[in-house]
């Protein structure tokens, strides 16, 4: 088990052929065999957990399709008539007292929209850089203090933000960061445990002869980090990066601490603020529609990647 | 010829040595990125932070030296902090544990040769990339007690729901089953877990006359031991610190039944500034984690399996 190969699909591999006969069985319908009851279980299990699953992002479309006297009706109607999509639009160029004064007619959202992705774009490619370097050097090379240390990283994971959260405000304070992005920034550049400890997984994984023969050629572990682990491990970057997408969009208490004028914060502190001026208590079809809009990203991320993304996250564990 | 081999020898090691050495230096040089970022936003404030658990300081006036008083505080005059304990003890001892039933019972329907399997596990997995806020968004809008779908479902079946986020008897409740939306993360580490059972053992027992439930019993629940083991401690870790719900969902009402823990804390540091305060109460926290951890794991060597020769 120590050595499994990256290509080596834990989704492709395993399926159980205790019953090869099931599908033939459901498809063909005999019907008093209990594998045929049994699928038919499963099915409306699935289904009725797909209608449950599914219910809040059903509800917020058609909320955001709403016009706004319909989403006073009661009882509330299933679907929008007529869907206005104009409330995508008018959700985009929603201000309200207190959000950031944009220079001309640029909607605030899109400065959120704009400040989120600096801070994600910085994270994801901090968190791939410095996670892949650190995990390459505990999975490839002996050290001393080597085990030592990784338990270390691996322990870092029982601390609570909460620890360390009210120091690292004073060391921005006094270097006078406070509602600038650098503290959402920096500290990202030097790995994430959980990241570090998936890589490494991963690293250990492919063959090293790869590394002796080209140790042997004269190459340096820089070398063999940049152009051959690298490129061998694009599931598992991949994964790592579209996991830290997820983060670092969604993150909240992060900038909810640093940042403090309008101007700089993120989609996720807008979303929370929408809805506090009196007059917009009462939109919530454009809260949707924002709402739906500020995950859309993370969602066609998701739908593009999901093979790649899923593999990677299981692919690590459990295999000592 | 002896004496040149006797030569060489010393030469080489050496020369292992050297290499070692310049490995270590290199290592070091690749990991340093950790080093520096733990010494700078992880050992250092943790150091920082229990020093200053000992001192009361609101940012404005220099901190003064209190000794045990805040700890001492949170258990005698702060009722909010026995309360947010409360409450979050309360949210893990449900709220995990369902968790994790719900995302095995998840991973175990889709393991079973299903077809569309691509499907289910993007609609099962597709809340855990809204977590937090959008998330949060969502589900208040559900719940909200006339115009929500939640409680318009429940009365087309003749149940008068209650107010779920602005009553006292359900606000946490609704907390937990929102949480129970955001199984994704857990339910696929099941589901690799369950794919890569080895399969002889199972046509082994096949050939014994097991049935299915034996067969679960027997060789699929030992085998995932470890792997409930895992989310287990992931899902209390994750838990105890839960923010972003309560934060933008109940805001910690009504009548503090969703204070949580995180909540009070950033209340007491942001929101009155009292640093000495909050870092005490984030060390209970971490003290809380520790021990619910380790407790984990002794409590772990009388139920979880592990496979010692295939290893």
């Amino acid at each position: 088990m120590a050595a499994i190969h990256p290509t080596n699909s834990t989704f492709n591999s395993g399926r159980s052929i205790t019953t090869p006969s099931k599908l033939h069985v459901f498809l063909f319908g005999t019907r008093f065999r209990p594998g045929f009851i049994r699928q038919v279980l499963v099915y409306s299990l699935l289904t009725i957990l797909t209608i449950l699953f599914i219910l809040p992002f059903y509800w917020m479309l058609n909320t955001a399709l709403k016009p706004n006297k319909e989403v006073f009706t009661v009882p509330p109607t299933w679907y929008p008539n007529p869907p206005m999509f104009s409330n995508f639009v008018d959700s985009i160029k929603n201000s309200y007292a207190g959000s950031a004064t944009t220079a001309g007619n640029t909607p605030p959202m899109l400065k959120y929209a704009f400040n989120t992705l600096i801070i994600t774009v910085n994270g994801v490619v901090a968190t791939l850089f410095s996670s892949s370097l650190v995990a390459y050097a505990f999975a490839r090379m002996r050290f001393p203090g080597k085990n030592v240390l990784f338990l270390g990283i691996l322990s870092t994971l029982m601390i609570p933000f909460a620890v360390v959260m009210v120091p690292q405000f004073i060391i921005w304070k006094n270097l006078n960061w406070l509602n600038t992005f650098w503290p959402l920034m920096i500290p990202h550049w030097c790995g994430s445990a959980w990241n570090i400890f998936l890589l490494r997984q991963f690293f250990m994984g492919i063959p090293m002869d790869y590394d002796e023969s080209a140790l042997i050629d004269g190459a340096s572990h820089w070398d063999i980090y940049w152009k051959i682990i690298l490129p061998l491990s694009t599931p598992a970057l991949a994964s790592v990066g579209v996991f830290a997408f997820v983060f670092f969009w969604n993150d909240f208490l992060g900038p909810l601490i640093i940042l403090s004028t309008p101007d700089k914060f993120t989609l996720t502190m807008y979303l929370t603020n929408f809805m506090i001026p009196l007059q917009k208590l009462t939109q919530w079809n454009l809260y949707m529609a924002a709402a739906f809009i500020i995950i859309l990203p993370c969602m066609i991320l998701f739908f593009f990647s999901q093979n790649v993304f899923l593999k990677g996250i299981t692919i690590t564990e459990f295999r000592r | 010829m002896s004496a040149i081999i006797a030569d060489a020898k010393p030469v080489k090691r050496s020369r292992l040595r050297t290499l070692r050495f310049r490995e270590t230096i290199s290592a070091y040089g690749f990991i340093s990125p950790w080093i520096i970022g733990f010494l700078l936003f992880m050992g250092g404030p943790i150091i920082a932070s229990f020093i200053l658990s000992f001192f009361s300081w609101k940012m404005i006036t220099p901190p003064k030296f209190i000794g045990l008083t805040n700890y001492i505080n949170m258990f005698t005059t702060d009722d909010l902090f026995r309360t947010s304990l409360g409450v979050t003890f309360k949210y893990v001892i449900v709220a995990v544990p369902l968790a994790q039933i719900l995302s095995l019972v998840l991973a175990i329907l889709l393991n079973q040769n299903v077809r569309l399997i691509g499907f289910w596990r993007t609609v099962f997995y597709l809340p855990a990339i809204v977590s937090g806020v959008a998330g949060a968004v969502i589900w208040k809008w559900m719940y909200d007690s006339e115009l929500g779908v939640i409680n318009n479902i429940l009365l087309s079946i003749g149940i008068h729901a209650p107010h779920w986020l602005y009553d006292k008897n359900t606000a946490l409740l609704a907390l937990i089953i929102k949480g129970l939306w955001n199984v994704g993360v857990p339910m696929v580490i099941y589901l690799a877990a369950l794919q890569g059972m080895p399969k002889y053992l199972y046509e082994a027992a096949e050939i014994d006359g097991a049935g299915e439930a034996a067969k679960f019993r027997a060789i699929t629940l030992p085998l995932l031991t470890p792997v409930i083991f895992f989310n287990l401690v992931m899902g209390t870790i994750t838990g105890i610190q839960i923010f972003a719900e309560p934060y933008v969902m109940t805001g910690g009402g009504p009548e503090n039944v969703t204070l949580f823990l995180g909540l009070h804390l950033y209340h007491s540091a942001f929101g009155y500034l009292k640093m000495g305060y909050a870092s005490a109460m984030a060390w209970i926290m971490f003290i809380i984690i520790f021990v619910l951890t380790i407790f984990q794991f002794i409590l772990a060597n009388r139920w979880v399996y592990y496979e010692t020769s295939a290893g």
